[in-house]
């Protein structure tokens, strides 16, 4: 069983840029390489004047998805880290990178933009290590990851070498304890005088950082030791738990839109939880685990969903229209299958949501209705009355059965 | 007979004079369900309804109505507090709908749980329990339940009324309906459930419907396969969820191997337990090993 197996990761949660997450590590006291972020070519200068007066320097492309040294511009300009001798070869590195599209293996085919280039001084690197603080779902408290494997694939290193990896849980009450710092310490084989005063101080603010700002992950990979012996994060992500934002209006700012889906940002502001998938067939339901169930009995009968769609539980007629027309700006969409189950709101009202949503937003595709629950005969009888081509769904497996065959009539 | 929740069940709501909760109380009311208080701070000496008592705080409701259960719809920033005040009050079952409480919230009052030896929590961001025909506490329906013998328990609104639904229609009632909530950080799981329901001798056969995301139905199933006799039927959401992505609920994900439907339906076959293909199945799975 992988080690990791029952950390909760959130990539839903909120992400920030590199740059801005070495921002906050040297405000809570964690040690990184002089940097500076630039937007545009004209603060190229003074950012490297910032970081190095000459010599080596690295240049960062900054998106929020990894694999970034390996990735490819869309202009066929390899890498989206470069190491380079001078400072010439940095501002080009960085002029070829601005503006320019990386496609690394987390981005998918399309890429993202590269709207800031970070200018790092290179370390000297003796070796690299792997720490990260999370949540624990077991205990329910965070948890150090530790591990002398830095700057490999986590999950690889927990699967393959288990042994290789250390894990410190923390009482939240409690708080980050001495003989727990040293157990980090020395699990890591950092173990001389300075090193073990330099790690204190380190892993008290990353415990800091996490715990203060509700982080859900913070993991520096690598960490390293350089030739003297001194510790420093290398890299930095920072992901934030989106429930606590409204108490943290520095880290809502952070917040780069540009790095986000746009129709899941236009489905969070009418309180709908979108997930985009590649199939044809489009879902709109109420409930996040009838939402899944509904994508899996689609594939059971041979089709293929097109997306995870909750419309919450009490979904209005507004909440209704703003999910049709997010599903159907998904050009892959042949078919639309509704599946509401209504607990406390009444199927008519529902009924009615969906008929005015249907005339407003002009729908093409075969739509198949499935409703049951509180007052279902009044919102069956008005969605037949309304005379809309709706092809009304008995129970969720007959719902699934038809929607899937109109879509073999449609490529038949 | 039931568990957890029945006719004399003694419940106050915390945050119940604000616009959903509200409503939902009334429904709760309505059913049948023993309000005794309302816990408003700021509204104490009011009457909720016009005629349960309104309190202050919740140590004030426990020793003048002698509540036993408390039902939170408070709002996700002050929710935490809520259930902190509720477990200091000495509150024996905390029902907590609210949906979208921050996590280090949830570790904190987790250690309160740990601490304390009285109260239980079901949710947060759950539907709540019922016991048909006796007491309904959270947003369940409660015309779709029906006086029985099959516990349900599940992550997911929703889909706990699927399953209900199915065995209404089909004749069969339920002992006690428990949702246990999509959040990572939760206070009753499906283990804790199943262990009551096996204890319950008026529950004669379990419902467990689980989601993609951490590993409490491999424990449940672990726990089934140890200890459980009674008919167990389960179905799983998630079969076509894509990895690395978070599906509504913000324990529903899988992260590299781990949380994967394929490997809960696993083990759940492993345990002997009769596991739905589709969530059309639900009942009639349980229905066919009675």
């Amino acid at each position: 069983m992988a080690l990791l197996e029952t950390f909760a990761k959130h990539p839903d949660d909120m992400n920030i840029h590199e740059y801005q997450a070495k921002e906050l590590f040297a405000a809570y006291g964690i040690p990184v390489p002089a940097g500076k972020a630039a937007q545009a070519e004209d603060e190229f200068e003074t950012a490297l004047d910032a970081v190095s007066s000459d010599g080596p320097v690295v240049v960062k492309s900054q998106i929020h998805a990894g694999g970034r040294g390996k990735g490819t511009f869309t202009d066929g300009y390899q890498g989206g880290v470069k190491v380079v001798k001078t400072r010439e070869e940095g501002l080009a590195a960085a002029k070829a990178m601005l503006g320019n599209t990386l496609v690394t293996n987390q981005t998918g085919p399309a890429g993202r933009e590269v709207k800031t280039v970070y200018f790092s001084e290179a370390s000297s690197i003796a070796k690299e290590y792997y720490l990260a603080i999370l949540l624990d779902r077991d205990t329910s408290t965070p948890v150090f990851i530790a591990s002398t494997e830095g700057g490999m694939d986590i999950e690889k290193v927990a699967e393959e070498t288990p042994e290789k990896i250390a894990k410190v849980h923390v009482d939240p009450a409690q708080g980050l304890q001495a003989f727990q710092k040293r157990r980090i310490a020395f699990a890591l084989g950092l173990d001389t005088k300075e090193q073990l005063k330099q790690l204190d101080k380190l892993l008290t603010g990353l415990y800091n950082l996490f715990w203060e700002k509700d982080c859900s992950l913070v993991e520096i990979n690598p960490l390293i030791t350089t030739p003297e012996g001194d510790i420093q994060a290398l890299d930095a992500k920072v992901n934030f738990d989106a429930n606590a934002l409204f108490r943290h209006p520095d880290v809502q700012a952070m917040r780069d839109l540009g790095e986000e889906d746009p129709k899941e940002i236009e489905a969070s502001k009418f309180g709908l939880s979108y997930i985009a998938l590649d199939g044809n067939i489009a879902c709109l339901v109420n409930g996040a685990g009838l939402a899944m169930a509904t994508m899996d009995i689609i594939k059971h009968y041979g089709g293929s969903p097109a997306n995870f769609l909750d419309v919450g539980g009490g979904a209005n007629a507004d909440q209704v229209e703003a999910a049709f027309k997010i599903i159907l700006s998904d050009p892959n969409v042949k078919g639309i299958l509704v599946n509401i189950f209504g607990g406390i709101m009444s199927c008519k009202t529902i009924a009615d949501g969906i008929i005015a949503a249907a005339r407003n937003v002009d729908i093409t595709v075969p739509l198949v209705v499935r409703l049951e629950g509180n007052h279902v005969k009044e919102g069956k009888q008005a969605l037949e009355e309304s005379g809309l081509p709706l092809i009304p769904g008995d129970s969720l497996a007959d719902a699934a059965q038809k929607i899937v065959a109109e879509l073999k009539k449609i490529s038949a | 007979m039931s568990v957890l929740v029945n006719k004399d069940t003694r419940v106050i709501g915390q945050g119940i004079t604000g616009k959903a909760g509200s409503l939902h109380a009334r429904n709760n009311i309505a059913y049948g369900t023993n309000y005794v208080a309302a816990v408003t701070p700021g509204k104490g000496g009011q009457k909720f309804e016009d005629s349960l008592p309104v309190f202050n705080t919740v140590h004030e409701a426990v020793e003048k109505e002698g509540a036993n259960a408390s039902v939170i719809f408070v709002p996700p920033p002050f929710a935490a507090d809520s259930i902190l005040e509720s477990i200091d009050a000495g509150i024996e079952l905390i029902i907590c709908i609210t949906e979208g409480i921050p996590v280090r919230d949830m570790a904190i009052v987790k250690d309160a749980l740990r601490k304390s030896k009285k109260t239980r929590l079901i949710g947060p961001n759950c539907p709540g329990i019922m016991t048909p025909g006796e007491c309904n506490i959270g947003i369940m329906p409660g015309y779709i339940a029906k006086p029985g013998n099959v516990g349900i328990v599940s992550r997911s609104g929703t889909l706990t009324y699927e399953a209900m639904y199915q065995l209404t229609v089909r004749g069969h009632g339920q002992s006690t309906c428990i949702g246990i909530g999509g959040d990572p950080i939760n206070g009753t799981s499906h283990t804790d459930a199943v262990r009551l329901f096996n204890e319950d001798p008026d529950t004669e056969a379990i419902i467990l419907i689980g989601e993609i995301g951490g590993s409490a139905e491999e424990e449940a199933a672990a726990y089934i396969k140890e200890h459980v006799k009674k008919p167990c039927a389960a179905f799983i959401a998630g079969t076509t969820a894509p990895p690395g992505r978070r599906m509504g609920h913000a324990g529903a994900i899988v992260s590299g191997s781990s949380g994967s439907a394929e490997a809960k339906i696993a083990a759940l076959k492993d345990a002997g337990i009769a596991v739905a293909q589709t969530p059309s199945e639900i009942a009639d799975t349980l229905l066919a090993i009675l």
